[in-house]
């Protein structure tokens, strides 16, 4: 007996090591499902911190590509919204069909494209912003800019191939149809070129009661902007005493420090709406001019 | 910094080297996962005694498993190498010279060729070892050869590279201490 002891003192390292040995294989055979539900409930309190502090690292390297999977699932929710409809409600359609609805009754007005900033500036008096979609992509001049949240940011206002030129809201001759979302009054927004973070909106009569904080939408009157998106919030309200309208300082919604993705928004029947004021505009005006 | 905790803060690094960087970037082929992490047990100082050198074998591949969700295939592994170690280190080393006072294998305390011997072995058996467990369940017999030679392969070229870049500051061990 005792040399038994004495051989296994004397092999004690071996001896340790087949042990731990064994229980190492034991693990690694024996490992079914009931141990991995054992051993992740261990390993996930080890190494569960270890990978979270981690992930939290990691995540910031696929923000980007993130944020253009949102953009363009943001893209096509927004080109199903009913707004960018509307119903053809010609009487002379309605006498020829004799069906009360009809699914192509409904045409698009509004067409939403997806694009990218690629340079603004917030700094000047002239503020312009450059997207990555142009001609090729079937951007035209005077199409709407709305950034990707749905606030109006600007107009396209040259167009080459493969980028566009928009005017800011931050441009001191932008001149945008507002309207307020409480009562539907109609005014302009205009930017004074100083300070980026206040617009003025003009025009509203001073009969209408409003206080800070009321929402500025876009305008159903613009040719260019689709109606009721956010151009900002009422921020102060200068009563003018020389004339019957107020100058509301309006905070803009689109934040123009950091904008990166918007949408380019076309109004399909920009050609037919713009030709037919120039038109109306000339049949009557002219006359008048020859007869002076 | 103490032996002790220069040990740690080596663990801990080759470790999280290891899984998060040598582990996640992108396979050279469909089975070599470059391996670093038992560097740890390679440079772990002469004066730890066998007993401790298994237990810390052991608890470094177990580590890596608790990483990797492969309970006992890197602990099997890293024992395997913690138990060849000494063998090895007393083959190697130049017994009787007076000049030999470092504290822990490095290619300045054991010379070049020996040191190399030294990594080539415990590198061949660990990968040989953990490919030959892992190839019980799944594999056919070339697949195995070919993974024990270039993961092996792959390891060996790391090593190099780290001990040219890390020049270790050599400690000697005085009589004193």
């Amino acid at each position: 007996m005792r040399n038994v002891f004495l051989f296994i003192s004397r092999y004690r390292t071996f001896f340790t090591f087949l042990i731990l040995q064994g229980v190492s294989l034991w693990f690694l055979f024996s490992f079914n499902r009931f141990h991995r539900a054992k051993f992740l409930g261990v390993a996930n309190e080890v190494t569960g911190r270890v990978n979270t502090q981690y992930n939290k690292v990691e995540d910031y390297f696929e923000l980007r590509e993130e944020n253009r999977r949102i953009h363009r699932i943001n893209d096509s929710l927004l080109n199903l919204l009913p707004r960018n409809f509307m119903k053809a409600d010609t009487s002379l359609r309605e006498v020829q069909d004799s069906v009360p609805f009809d699914t192509l009754g409904h045409y698009r007005r509004y067409y939403f494209r997806p694009a990218t900033i690629v340079y603004n500036t917030v700094n000047g008096q002239k503020n312009y912003l450059q997207i990555n979609r142009g001609s090729n992509h079937g951007i035209k001049d005077n199409m709407a800019v709305l950034s990707s949240d749905g606030s109006a940011v600007g107009v396209v206002v040259g167009v080459s191939p493969n980028f566009s030129q928009v005017m800011s809201l931050l441009h001191v001759q932008q001149k945008v149809n507002a309207s307020l979302k409480k009562s539907g009054d109609f005014g302009t927004i205009e930017w004074d070129g100083k300070d980026p973070r206040v617009l003025t909106l003009r025009g509203i009569p001073r009969s209408i009661e409003i206080k800070t904080g009321d929402s500025v939408l876009t305008s159903a009157y613009s040719f260019n902007f689709p109606p009721g998106y956010m151009l900002g919030t009422i921020a102060e309200i200068v009563t003018d005493k020389s004339t019957n309208f107020y100058v509301l300082r309006v905070k803009p919604t689109a934040n123009f420090y950091h904008i990166q993705q918007v949408f380019v928004v076309e109004n399909l029947q920009f050609t037919e709406q713009t030709l037919l004021n120039q038109e109306a505009k000339k049949r009557i005006e002219d006359p008048k001019k020859n007869s002076k | 910094m103490s032996d002790f905790l220069r040990n740690m803060i080596r663990f801990a690094v080759l470790i999280l080297l290891q899984v998060y960087v040598l582990n996640r970037i992108p396979h050279l082929h469909q089975f070599i996962t470059p391996y670093l992490y038992f560097l740890f047990i390679l440079w772990l100082p002469f004066s730890v005694s066998r007993q401790w050198l298994l237990l810390i074998g052991f608890i470094t591949g177990l580590t890596l498993d608790y990483f990797t969700m492969t309970p006992g295939l890197h602990a099997a592994a890293c024992l395997l190498i913690a138990y060849v170690r000494p063998f090895l280190i007393t083959i190697l080393t130049p017994k009787d010279s007076t000049e030999f006072n470092y504290r822990e294998p490095s290619p300045r305390a054991m010379q070049w060729t020996p040191y190399m011997v030294y990594v080539f072995v415990l590198t061949l058996l660990h990968h040989g070892y953990m490919v030959f467990l892992e190839w019980l369940s799944v594999g056919s017999f070339l697949d195995f050869l070919i993974k024990v030679v270039a993961t092996t392969g792959i390891s060996l070229l790391m090593i190099l590279a780290v001990e040219l870049l890390f020049p270790r500051k050599m400690k000697f061990r005085t009589n004193t201490a």
